[in-house]
């Protein structure tokens, strides 16, 4: 059955694996396919799921669902507007404040700052961020952030009124501590997969930029961050992705209020928290148009997925296929 | 202190005329592991002086020491002195950094950056906010790398792009378009076929006309074929540790015809490796 067993000698012991050895590789192939379809099965019927209870919504709606400002329920009149723009302006605000410290933090504890056993602590408690409950980002941002930021905000906003951004006083709850509140909550993860990044790049290519003569900066500008790009712009997505679909403390902190501007210190409203601040006392149109609602927060959030892993595939192939 | 270095580049002062690097290393340790002792290696201007023996005898700690590139790690100190052209390379005033720009270094494994090939070429150039035409530098280093020809119409591709052997020259015009005055190379063929290997020995006889090469090499035959000077060293482990140390030195004629020590002897005879 084994057709070498003549080019066996004496000593020799070589031989076909078992068959045990084989089942279990067979297994162990079969089980990691189907948890990769599995995954991709519930993504599928979760999509399934709340677009088939959308489609109510979205026949007497349309489009115009996606353009319209107004949100009553006693004249049936949805539209979600203000709450997309806030979304993708919380986020993308809390990108760029969680983006540049997230990534400064991942330098800072992978280029030999600090020694090996310090950076490991730094890390442990960047990461203890994720395991703090949205509830309690929330109330911090109520209790502590919004009393802290007010008397700055109020000060921009009498002197630098005419900036778009500074355009609103801060009575309370707005964009601004949202977005602060935000960028904490998105920070570990986009220092930790940053960190990843930069910790993949070859020793070899840090001792090339060195050897060059140039200075840690130098290196760590022109030779890391470029190095670990691709990496690091997948932690960025990840992060703008998770800031998309948070709800809790944004539905504590951005205000609520069905408003489009530019100002930071205006409140808002985000899908997410439009979401589960009226699902509780919602008629029954209300919840087809919800689902509506949760649908486009569920494609938002897909349709930045998907361009980030394709740039992200596009400029490794420029790159020349990896390292 | 870039004063101190740059008067590097003025050989007045120097011990022994001719003598570009005056290394002399008692004690290297890495923590608490002493890797090298004794080892006392001039390197002569204008030459190629090759590091061979066994492996684990220190041959790459001892070059890395030359351009503090083990200042990378954690751990590394050292007895003795390095004087680069007369001046204390770890004097106190002196950055690693403009250390490395004088003396440039060539790795095992080819480690061009994830950029394009002129930008990897232009790298050390813009470091040192050269202000010339770009393109030339880039050509003429490229060019005297042997390399030019084969990548000269795709400059804009990725240095990861070229195979292992264009690779490799690819870092040694890298490492030779800022015009540093000594170039450390560390088993620059170790990771290629013969006739990229062959390429690049002709190249190392080419460049020595203007530079002076430390050259650490696996292969005893590409020392006698490259190497004016020949530093054979060793591993001794009678006291308990594995400590590398300088055997003999001298012209390479000499090492592999008339070996004064018998430890060299058996080694370039192949009796151990
Ligand atoms: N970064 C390092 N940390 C600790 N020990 C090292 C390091 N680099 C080299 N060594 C040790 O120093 C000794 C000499 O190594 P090396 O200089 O690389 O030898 P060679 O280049 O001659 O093969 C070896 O025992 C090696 O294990
Ligand atoms: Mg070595």
């Amino acid at each position: 059955m084994n057709m070498f067993e003549q080019a066996r000698s004496a000593d020799s012991v070589s031989g076909p694996p078992s068959k045990g050895d084989y089942f279990f590789d067979r297994a162990f192939q079969w089980l990691a396919k189907a948890f990769a379809w599995a995954i991709l099965a519930v993504v599928a019927a979760l999509l399934l799921e709340v677009g088939s209870k959308a489609i109510p919504a979205i026949k007497d709606y349309h489009i115009g669902f996606l353009t319209s400002t107004t949100w009553d329920a006693n004249k049936d009149q949805f539209g979600i507007l203000p709450e997309i723009w806030g979304t993708l302006y919380s986020s993308f605000l809390a990108l760029i404040i969680a983006g540049f410290f997230g990534v400064m933090m991942a330098i800072f504890l992978t280029q030999d700052f600090l020694p090996p056993r310090l950076a490991a602590i730094f890390r442990i408690i960047v990461e203890l961020l994720a395991a703090i409950p949205s509830v309690v980002y929330g109330l911090w941002g109520i209790f502590v952030v919004i009393p802290a930021i007010r008397p700055l905000a109020n000060w921009l906003n009498e002197t630098f009124g005419m900036i778009p951004f500074f355009s609103t006083s801060l009575s309370g709850p707005g964009m601004l501590p949202a977005a602060l509140v935000l960028a904490i909550m998105v920070l570990p993860t986009i220092a930790a997969v940053s960190q990843d990044a930069l910790r993949l790049v070859p020793y070899r290519i840090k001792e090339a930029a060195y050897g060059l003569g140039a200075t840690r900066w130098e290196a760590i500008l022109r030779v890391m961050l470029p190095t670990a790009s691709t990496g690091i712009f997948g932690a960025l997505v990840l992060g703008f992705g998770r800031a998309l679909g948070e709800t809790m403390a944004l539905a504590m902190l951005v205000g609520n209020s069905n408003q489009i501007s530019l100002s930071l210190f205006s409140p808002a409203n985000t899908l997410a928290a439009l979401l589960a601040l009226n699902f509780p006392e919602a008629g029954e149109t209300e919840v087809k148009v919800l689902m509506y609602a949760a649908l486009v927060l569920m494609l938002i959030t897909l349709a930045v997925n998907v361009a980030g892993t394709a740039i992200m595939t596009m400029t490794n192939k420029q790159a020349g296929g990896g390292r | 202190m870039s004063a101190v270095l740059a008067n590097a580049l003025n050989p007045m002062g120097s011990p022994a005329a001719g003598v570009v690097i005056d290394c002399r290393l008692d004690k290297i340790f890495y923590g608490d592991f002493l890797a090298v002792r004794d080892s006392h290696v001039p390197i002569q201007k204008g030459q190629i002086t090759g590091f061979i023996g066994p492996s684990g005898c220190g041959k790459s700690t001892v070059l890395r020491s030359l351009n503090r590139m083990n200042d990378l790690v954690r751990g590394f100190r050292f007895d003795g002195h390095v004087h680069f052209h007369g001046q204390d390379v770890y004097g106190a005033n002196v950055d690693p950094v403009v250390v490395r720009r004088y003396i440039g270094m060539v790795f095992q494994q080819p480690n061009p950056f994830a950029m394009s090939i002129y930008d990897n070429v232009a790298f050390g150039l813009k470091l040192n906010r050269f202000k010339g035409d770009m393109d030339e530098r880039v050509e003429k280093a490229l060019r005297k790398a042997a390399i030019w020809d084969e990548v000269k119409d795709k400059l804009k591709n990725s240095g990861l792009s070229l195979s292992g052997g264009q690779q490799q020259r690819l870092c040694i015009a890298r490492a030779i378009a800022t015009e540093p005055s000594v170039v450390l190379m560390d088993e620059p063929c170790s990771a290629l076929d013969p006739i990229a290997t062959r390429k690049i020995e002709e190249l190392m006889l080419e460049l020595k006309t203007k530079y002076t090469i430390a050259l650490v090499t696996h292969n005893m035959q590409q020392a006698t074929r490259v190497a004016d000077k020949t530093a054979f060293f060793s591993v001794d482990i009678s006291k308990g540790g594995r400590t590398g140390y300088l055997v003999e030195l001298g012209d390479t004629r000499q090492i592999f015809e008339d070996p004064r020590e018998e430890l060299t002897k058996q080694y370039i005879s192949g009796e151990f490796s």
